[in-house]
């Protein structure tokens, strides 16, 4: 099986931890982190992912700036990205799916969910 | 012309008398013939009638064969029987299936369950291990605020520290309030004060979050301590709003950031008042050696 590559860009080192805690459960998973927009971005110009997860509230650059210049990007705009984030409101919703986003996650979230949503965008079959 | 005895005849008389007995004569031929052929017929079917009366003999014998071949009784028992032992061996099977359509459900309630331990073993191994990644006290305070945001969810809340001169209960970290919110607390006094001088949880039964946040009618507080001691609380406000209630998990994550949060903090600071001290030593000890 060729491995999944996916960006994990989110500001908390124990959220970042817990996501790749449930990333890890899928098979032959290469997990790259990045604690903020900027850095997200770097790594997202220096390799081909198979999916970024975003977090929205983060210093230096925010997770839907980040989305937003992934999608106009030159290369692998069309990445499915995935947000995490304590933002619960319809709006805050709408306004990441309308900027490109694939699946919306709100904060506190168990892993079974998260690994069963990247599942689902990947089109990884159990 | 001769006659049938073979002697000419001589007068008119016994010429048609001659032919009188050649027509007799040879209509007893006719008959003869005829006769002949009936009796040939006759024989044809005598001989038919003798196979067919054969056949009818061979009939008999076959019929009587296929007759104690069959026995019909007897089939018929061996067929009910079979039958008994075909729904008999059916609602075995049936039973075999609800049994196996039981067992898998078990299994797939047992999944979930495992699902859901697995989850929360995860969420208090990940919060286990931040909390004691570090020995700096403003990195320890962070996590704990990190832990209660995104793992348990909630929107405002405070974290409160015992000063021992004082006896009364300082805050040093917030999340959604002010920290000029929340004045100091003394021991026993309110809900708050009460939860640090007993060590007990306190969870507020009427779980809706009123609309302005009341300092002294906190959702949740939970006392930080080492052994019996208290060394402070968590105060938890209000929650996410996609946050409804409270999981399983939330209660022992509860659990675990009153041990290791008290322990981690505890630990930080000792760690931060001795890295202090040494470096005052140091500085002495290279005065006095200058």
């Amino acid at each position: 099986m060729s491995s999944i590559k996916i960006l994990v860009v989110e500001d908390s080192p124990t959220m970042r931890q817990f996501i790749c805690f449930a990333l890890r459960r899928l098979p032959g998973v290469e997990i790259s982190e990045a604690s903020d927009g900027v850095e997200g971005l770097k790594k997202f110009t220096l390799e081909n992912f198979n999916l970024v997860m975003i977090d929205i509230n983060m210093p230096i650059m925010d997770g839907l700036k980040l989305l937003s210049l992934i999608r106009k990007g030159p290369s692998n705009s069309k990445v499915p990205i995935l947000v995490i984030t304590t933002e619960g409101a319809q709006a805050d919703r709408d306004r990441a799916l309308s900027l490109g986003a694939d699946g919306y996650l709100t904060k506190p979230t168990p892993g079974s969910i998260i690994l069963k949503t990247v599942k689902r965008i990947l089109g990884i079959v159990d | 012309m001769e006659t049938p005895d073979g002697e000419t005849p001589r007068t008119p008389d016994e010429r048609e008398e001659k032919e009188e007995e050649r027509k007799v004569f040879q209509r007893a031929q006719e008959f003869l013939q005829i006769f002949k052929k009936g009796a040939e017929f006759t024989q044809e079917l005598l001989r038919i009638n003798e196979k067919m009366r054969y056949q009818v003999v061979r009939l008999k014998e076959e019929n009587q064969d296929l007759r104690r071949a069959i026995q019909p009784e007897t089939a018929i028992q061996d067929l009910e029987r079979r039958i008994s032992e075909l729904i008999r061996e059916k609602e075995e099977l049936l039973e075999k299936y609800a049994g196996i359509e039981q067992e898998n459900q078990d299994f797939a309630q047992r999944y979930v369950e495992i699902e859901e331990e697995n989850n929360n073993l995860a969420n208090l191994y990940i919060a286990s291990y931040q909390l004691h990644s570090t020995l700096d006290y403003r990195e320890v305070l962070q996590i704990i605020l990190e832990i209660i945001i995104n793992l348990i969810g909630a929107e405002e809340f405070a974290l409160l520290l015992r000063d021992e001169k004082k006896d009364k209960l300082l805050v040093v970290a917030t999340e959604g309030i002010s920290q000029d919110e929340i004045p100091p607390i003394a021991i026993g006094e309110g809900i708050i004060g009460k939860v640090a001088e007993t060590g007990e949880n306190y969870i507020r039964k009427d779980f809706a979050s009123p609309e302005t946040t009341e300092i002294n009618n906190p959702l949740v507080c939970i006392p930080l301590k080492i052994k019996e001691y208290v060394i402070g609380v968590i105060v938890l406000y209000r929650l996410l709003r996609q946050k409804t209630q409270f999981a399983e998990v939330d209660y022992e994550l509860f659990t675990l950031l009153a041990g290791h949060a008290a322990t981690a903090i505890f630990s930080s600071r000792l760690y931060s008042e001795s890295e202090r001290r040494l470096s005052t030593f140091r500085g002495f000890i290279d005065l006095l050696t200058r």
